[in-house]
């Protein structure tokens, strides 16, 4: 079967003397029950397991005594029956030779198995409560590095697998304990592959042993006769156990650098555990004892043991006829890769396949160290193609960098370029505290990241508070604030308040419906036409000319101080234009009814038409029974009024920064209406020797004309007034005003309000007047 | 042809203009450039915080990691965080291409293993001082409940150490166990005399 199969080779490897003879003269034997098992909860690669019995509790052998704790881990069992005799820190087989936690347990010597039975037919039972089976029977790594089985096993079944392999080839000098096994027990090995087979279900399935085992291949043979189970000798050469140079040599494919062997279509196992998972699975037998070569000219009896875990070394050399006096150090494992057990008392674990208790002159202690002659057999040595010498230089130097860009990590610390080394150097020792020491770094720098991004979280949340905290302080500083003023202004906060909303609900109530506003106004102006004369109709429709006039006007003034498009405003003027026109005609039409009609002066009002309508009329009545000097009077007075508004029209206007162009003319307007006034004024004077009181009716024109009436009547009753007497009343009157308007800006300052400005104006003129006033009273004395 | 009697005519002048035109147009690309491709903050502060152990500690004289990563960006002295040690001043020196010096002792001394607080709980009075002082928020408790620091999180940074007024604040350096430990170096190789000659002599 072998022949079908083409072996291919792997780069480098060393041929060191076997030795494997001496243990290999007698067969297998049972080690027994030593009076006190030393089981160490951490046998396995992985997290230890977590202990699950007490102290003084009896157990039973094959009864769990620790539990696996995560993923990659596995339960530990009892190796026999006895009373747990303590749970504390032993001595175990590690290089480090520090202590672990241990089991003690006291053994009655009965060996009493605790109930279990295997399974039947495993090849119905669902597949991961198979896998789970095997987890729980504690099985790991048999070879070497006791990587949990049911680990290696659960592959998914996205990854296809193409070849399983079990590693029966035991490459390294001395051990015998698979030789054994396959010779005593290939029927179990066979049987053990068949349910991997099922468990991974490969496309082939394939033993691979080394040449210097005849007698295992011949066994192994005729056992996996009808399985399909092929069985391939290879060439003597170590490593070529090792997982990866296996499966180079048996496929020709290499394990990716990092990768698993799942990741190119092959699963591998150690024959030792393949004979564990049989007994687990077929038996219901958890791993509780394993074959160990005891070996070396130390020994007198050398051989195969099944040892039960746990068994002290001391006493288990005891039972080969040990030689303590002539052994030079004790190795588990082989001389290639094994490590030196100091203490003694150390117990058999998992992956103990070997002793090794050579003399000096056997396998003598490595002479000192001496410098790197850079021969370059380590290279030719590395199974992993690496470069040695250079990992070396670059351990020494500890350029971490560059180890890792030479691979360092692919280094499986066989041991085959120490052996090389003409220079003694202990190459493996550099590669694996190299190796250490960049695992703490990565391991630091993830903690120092995962620190960073704490203290970064806290800096922020303490930031965070921080800020709420100011804007707390600032929110009850502000209410209390406010708390203070509303109790200090009290009322007339309040005041300004409702005042604000009053002034809001009137320009809602006054905009609520301006096209009804309007139809109402239409209407009462179409009453009141219906009962008019067409003479009244004429000035009742020059009147709204007016109006309409004002209005556009005021449009206008609006959209220029806006800034409204050019086409507006020229539209405006147009409509400007045309009512001008109209407001000729209308006035022509007037003036065909009478003179003493004349057109009314232009009142800019926004009264309703009616009340317009009503003072049109009552001043037409007024005037009908008005003596030629009262018109003029009245004339007069509204001349005056006129001018009134339009100062304060003015004043509004400066006030509010209106353009200057509205300024300009108002400013003209007043000039008019001032030369008006004099005009009138001249008028008047003509009829000043009549002294008749004039009967007014009720004008709009107010208390204020009544009293300039009475005024002027008074003056008219009086005898002709000097030039100087009208300047000193004059003088007196200006006086009067002035003190008028000093009181009232006085009470807008006080009040804080908007008026102020246009007062001051007003006092500043009424200054000026004064001054004039006096200087032409003074000018009039001399 | 009327350029080039332009240019002999005033060789210096022309001269000028060409070096003026040249200034002006590599500078608008480069002011360009450095508008387009400005980078936020400090690459190399952050490439040192990087190297920094974080554990916040203080004793460089700065108030963590961060701000004296900014600070030996601004030059100053890379030997003065005592728990990162040698392989931090060498990474350090490494980074920014100067020589790696010695650790300086007036900011501590580099510890042999790194240690993590550790309550002894039945003193705690529950005062919160402690909590106050981590910088990385690895204990745990409120005020006066009993406090304990959650190993996984703490950074032996020492800061709560000083605030407890009870004085119940370890420093402990966790045991090296199977799992934890590592191999050393092998020792330095001893000058042994192999040749005859030599030891002859």
């Amino acid at each position: 079967m072998s022949a079908a199969r083409k072996i291919w080779g792997f780069h480098g490897g060393v041929h060191p003397p076997e030795n494997k003879h001496q243990s290999m003269q007698v067969p297998l034997r049972p080690a027994g029950i030593p009076p006190q098992l030393i089981v160490p909860l951490s046998q396995h690669l992985g997290a230890p397991a977590e202990p699950i019995v007490e102290v003084g509790q009896q157990v039973l052998k094959g009864q769990m005594i620790a539990e696996a704790d995560g993923f990659i881990s596995v339960p530990v069992h009892a190796p026999s029956s006895g009373v747990v005799l303590a749970i504390e820190d032993r001595a175990v087989p590690h290089s480090s030779g520090l202590t672990a936690p241990c089991v003690i347990i006291d053994c009655d010597g009965k060996d009493e198995w605790i109930e279990h039975h295997g399974i039947e037919d495993y090849t119905a039972m669902d597949k991961q409560a198979l896998l789970q089976l095997i987890r729980n029977s504690g099985i790991a790594g048999m070879g070497g590095a006791g990587f949990p089985a049911s680990v290696k096993l659960n592959v998914s079944p996205e990854t296809p697998i193409e070849t399983l392999i079990i590693n029966g080839t035991e490459c390294e000098p001395y051990i015998t304990a698979d030789d054994i096994l396959m010779r005593e027990r290939a029927q179990e090995i066979i049987q053990g592959a068949c349910i991997l087979r099922h468990l991974v279900n490969p496309a082939e399935t394939v033993i691979g042993v080394e040449d210097n085992k005849p007698e295992g291949i011949a066994a192994l043979q005729a056992a996996a006769e009808g399985t399909g189970i092929e069985i391939a000798v290879l060439p003597t050469k170590y490593p070529s156990g090792g997982e990866k140079q296996l499966i180079e040599l048996l496929t020709g494919k290499q394990v990716p650098s990092g990768g698993l062997p799942s990741s190119v279509g092959i699963v591998c196992q150690n024959i030792g555990s393949t004979v564990a998972i049989y007994r687990a699975v077929v038996h219901g037998e958890p791993l509780i004892s394993r074959i160990t070569t005891l070996t070396g000219e130390a020994i007198q009896q050398p051989g195969n043991l099944e040892v039960l875990l746990g068994s002290p070394i001391e006493w288990l050399l005891e039972q080969v006829g040990y030689q303590a006096e002539q052994n030079n150090r004790l190795i588990m494992g082989g001389p290639m890769m094994g490590f030196s057990v100091t203490d003694l008392g150390a117990p058999v674990i998992k992956t103990t396949n070997c002793l090794l208790a050579p003399t000096e002159s056997e396998l003598p202690t490595p002479p000192p160290a001496q410098a790197c002659i850079r021969c370059g057999m380590c290279a030719e040595a590395c199974p992993a193609s690496l470069l040695p010498q250079q990992l070396y230089w670059f351990a020494q130097g500890k350029e971490h960098e560059k180890l890792e860009a030479h691979n360092l990590f692919d280094c499986i610390e066989c041991g085959a370029c120490s052996y090389v080394c003409p220079s003694n150097i202990p190459l493996v020792q550099y590669y694996r505290a190299s190796k250490a020491e960049i695992q703490q770094m990565r391991r630091d720098h993830a903690k120092s990241e995962h620190s960073r991004t704490r203290f970064e979280a806290r800096q922020e949340r303490i930031e965070r508070e921080a800020l709420a905290k100011e804007e707390q302080r600032k929110a009850r500083k502000a209410a209390a604030e406010a708390r203070a003023k509303a109790a200090a202004a009290g009322e007339s906060e309040q005041d300004v308040i409702q005042a604000a909303i009053e002034r809001a609900k009137n320009k809602k109530q006054q905009s609520a419906d301006p096209a009804q506003a309007a139809i109402e106004k239409a209407k009462a102006a179409r009453a009141a036409a219906a009962d008019m004369s067409p003479e009244e109709k004429a000035r009742s429709g020059l009147q709204k000319l007016l109006q309409r006039k004002q209005k556009s006007e005021e449009k206008l003034a609006q959209s220029r101080e806006d800034g409204a498009a050019d086409n507006v405003i020229e539209a405006l003027e147009a409509g400007l234009a045309k009512l001008a026109e109209k407001i000729e005609a209308a006035e022509a039409e007037v003036a065909q009814y009478g003179p003493a009609e004349a057109a009314p002066a232009p009142e800019p009002t926004t009264d309703p038409a009616q009340a317009a309508i009503e003072k049109a009329k009552a001043a037409r009545a007024a005037a009908a029974n008005m003596s030629p000097e009262e018109k003029a009077r009245n004339n007069l007075k509204k001349l005056l009024e006129r001018k009134a508004k339009s100062e304060q029209k003015l004043a509004e206007g400066r006030e509010d920064g209106t353009q200057e162009k509205v300024i300009e003319a108002l400013e003209a307007t007043i000039e008019k209406l001032a030369e008006k006034i004099e005009t009138a004024r001249a008028e008047l004077a003509q009829f000043e020797t009549s002294a008749e009181p004039a009967e007014v009716a009720v004008d709009p024109a107010q208390a204020a004309i009544d009293r300039a009436k009475a005024k002027r009547a008074a003056a008219a009753a009086a005898p002709p007034l000097s030039q100087r007497e009208q300047l000193e009343q004059n003088q007196a009157a200006v006086e009067k005003r002035l003190q008028t308007a000093q009181d009232k800006l006085a009470e807008a300052e006080a009040e804080g309000s908007d008026k102020v400005e246009a007062l001051r104006m007003s006092i500043d003129k009424l200054t000026t007047k004064l001054e004039q006033v006096r200087t032409d009273l003074a000018a009039l004395e001399d | 042809m009327n350029l080039y009697e332009l240019i002999a005519a005033y060789p210096f002048l022309a001269a000028m203009l060409a070096l003026v035109g040249l200034g002006a147009g590599f500078g608008a690309l480069l002011g360009y450039a450095a508008v387009r491709f400005k980078t936020e903050g400090d690459p190399i502060a952050d490439q040192i915080n990087e190297i920094l152990p974080q554990t916040q500690c203080g004793q460089c004289g700065y108030p963590g990691c961060r701000p004296y990563a900014e600070a030996i960006a601004d030059g100053e002295a890379i030997n003065r965080c005592p728990p990162g040690g040698e392989s931090t001043i060498a990474q350090l020196a490494d980074l920014l291409d100067v020589e790696a010096i010695p650790l300086d002792e007036e900011h501590g001394e580099e510890k042999e293993a790194a240690a993590v607080a550790y309550i002894r709980e039945d003193e705690c009075i529950g005062c919160t001082k402690c909590i106050q002082a981590c910088p990385v928020d690895a204990i745990l408790g409120a005020a006066k409940h009993m406090h304990t620091v959650i190993s996984s999180e703490c950074t032996g940074c020492d800061l709560c150490v000083d605030p407890c007024p009870v004085d119940c604040i370890d420093m402990i350096s966790e045991p090296t166990t199977v799992q934890t430990w590592q191999w050393d170096l092998p020792s330095p190789r001893q000058s042994v005399d192999v040749i005859a000659t030599d030891r002859a002599a």
